[in-house]
């Protein structure tokens, strides 16, 4: 893979496989990621994990574009010695009436029933890319092909926290209430960040993230748990 | 009852920041913390505090504050901006003062900028969250609940009685830098860019529009054209990224950028400059000079050096020249005179 190395101002640079929304290209990303947190180089401060690139930040009292290249060149061609281990997370969702308001009209677009996109978007397990766009936000992959479509020509000003929502090859859950221009087909009753749990953020990237329906009875049930801290969603260590 | 200080009036938008949240993120949690990073520093200088301490940031309009403990240091950064105390004395930035009990004192920001920074001795007892007590209000993480204050809250402060000691002022304030062409370092995306549209950003003035906040600045000025399509696959936005989209109107990131975006970023700004553009107010030109990476990373410890000699330079008070003409000017016993700074 064409590794390209690319200037973020005198503190980050970017280290890019490639220009797409891709398995094997985000395979990369978080093997270097995991190179370089075990290799511990002096003046990385931060990485952080795109579909394309790591982006990592250094401190240029302590090292400096002129060393860490080479020293992150050297990190590129090796390969995990064991095959990469992730938390798989099980996650409620409830795809009915007022939680799914776009549902029905993907279901149309797509030529399936809504019943068929709920179950076809559940079938596999997904892909955590990365967190971006709001603390804790997941995008997850890659959805599947029947049920791509692009991104909402009128973005909603409002779309609720735990919406789960799908766009492109992607489908990704909504953390906080914000603008939002994806398609609502569901929502989850768990808080998937709380500043007041460590880590706060529930997915990491490269995490394995599948859907299990609930009814909207045994929404309202996690729900309540969750808002009074009593709600824990146990990961499982998978080999991937 | 709580030592604190007990905000009267909270001016627009004044909010709890300190260096900022480093390490998190890849879990979607922007760094937050000061726009104008050397006067934080310089303010906990001033207070006798670690550099990083939390502290006040008071964007636009200053807040009205009534000390509620037995007495408490404060000093402000910030340009020309000032203390006024209620009924009594004027000081000016760049200086600290101790208070006592039940004083109230308003901040007269300096309109120059967009920020100043309000440090307060010992700091401020509000709880880290992710090592940082920096405010990120969009999420309501950190800071004083996790938002801007408002009348009436009480903040707490680390210590009920500011250490005894003289307090301090700093000969040599830095200049707010409003004329200083501001340095970046061109990409991660600069190759997105037409060499049309890389020339005008270097060579055209570009002013901050009315819509600026602490997640960044849209700028007003040339439409910067892309070389092909402006939807990009997500990846990483650094601080100070100008990052366009579609319309080919820059937008400068700061402190509380979103951590990931799918816009070409045509350059960085340096991290010695990011101060100096936190800074700057909408209306407020902008021009940019592209540098080379080792050149910035040199600027940046440049940066750092001054910073550090700033905070060495601190002089008692009593040591100011014994005719203070800010002094003099501020209590109309002089008037019609033009300083000799101008």
């Amino acid at each position: 893979m064409k590794v390209r190395f690319l200037s973020a101002g005198d503190c980050g640079l970017v280290v890019e496989f490639g220009e797409r929304v891709d398995r094997a290209v985000s395979e990369e990303v978080l093997n270097l990621q995991a190179s370089l947190a075990a290799a511990a180089i002096a003046g990385v401060t931060e990485t952080l994990p795109t579909f394309r690139s790591l982006f990592v930040e250094y401190d240029p009292l302590v090292t400096g574009r002129r060393e860490l290249e080479p020293a992150i060149g050297a990190l590129l061609g090796r390969r995990p010695k064991a095959r990469r281990m992730a938390t798989l997370w099980r996650i409620p969702i409830c795809y009915d009436g007022a939680f799914a308001p776009d549902l029905e009209e993907v279901a149309r677009r797509v030529g399936l029933s809504p019943e068929e996109v709920a179950r076809r978007h559940r079938t596999l397990p997904y892909h955590v890319y990365m967190i971006g766009f709001l603390p804790g936000f997941p995008y997850l992959g890659d959805l599947p092909a029947e049920l791509a479509l692009p991104r909402r020509a009128d973005p909603r000003q409002k779309v609720a926290a735990g919406s789960v929502a799908i766009a492109t090859t992607l489908t990704a859950i909504y953390t906080f209430e914000s603008p939002g221009g994806w398609h609502i087909i569901g929502r989850t009753p768990v808080t998937l960040f709380d500043p007041s749990r460590s880590p706060p953020a529930l997915l990491a990237p490269g995490d394995a993230v599948r859907f299990e329906a609930i009814d909207p009875a045994l929404f309202a049930q996690i729900r309540e748990k969750s808002e009074k801290g009593g709600y824990a969603i146990a990961g499982e260590r998978v080999a991937l | 009852m709580t030592s604190g200080l007990l905000i009267t009036k909270p001016g627009i938008l004044t909010s709890v920041q300190d260096l900022g949240r480093v390490g998190y993120r890849q879990l979607g949690v922007p760094v937050s913390g000061a726009l104008d990073r050397e006067s934080l520093e310089l303010a906990n200088a001033l207070v006798g505090n670690e550099r990083a301490e939390a502290a006040l940031e008071i964007l636009y309009g200053g807040p009205t504050i009534k000390v509620v403990a037995e007495t408490a240091r404060v000093a402000l950064a910030g340009g020309e901006g000032r203390i006024a105390i209620l009924g009594g004395r004027s000081i000016p930035a760049w200086q600290s003062v101790t208070l006592e009990s039940g004083e109230t004192f308003e901040v007269m920001a300096d309109r120059r900028a967009s920020c100043c920074y309000l440090a307060l001795a010992g700091g401020i007892a509000v709880p880290r969250f992710l090592g940082s007590a920096a405010t990120y209000a969009r999420a309501g993480i950190g800071g004083f609940e996790g938002r801007p204050l408002k009348a009436g809250d009480l903040l707490p402060l680390a210590f009920s009685r500011a250490p005894e000691r003289e307090d301090l002022f700093l000969p040599a304030p830095p200049s707010l830098g409003r004329e200083k062409t501001i340095a970046v370092v061109l990409g991660p995306q600069d190759r997105h860019f037409t060499d049309a549209a890389l020339a005008l950003f270097l060579e055209s003035e570009f002013r901050v529009s009315p819509q600026a906040d602490r997640m960044g600045m849209r700028l007003d000025g040339p439409r910067l054209f892309h070389r092909g399509g402006w939807d990009i696959v997500s990846d990483a936005i650094p601080e100070g990224a100008i990052q366009v989209p579609g319309s080919g109107q820059p937008i400068l990131l700061l402190a509380d950028h979103q951590t990931t975006g799918g816009y070409p970023k045509i350059a960085t700004v340096i991290s010695a400059d990011l101060p100096v553009v936190g800074r700057r107010r909408p209306g407020d030109a902008l021009r940019f000079r592209a540098v080379g990476i080792e050149a910035a990373e040199a600027l940046a410890r440049d940066a750092r050096k001054s910073l550090d000699a700033l905070s060495r330079s601190l002089k008692p008070v009593s040591q100011k020249a014994s005719i203070d003409l800010d002094t003099l000017y501020e209590g109309n016993l002089i008037s019609g005179v033009v300083s000799g700074r101008d």
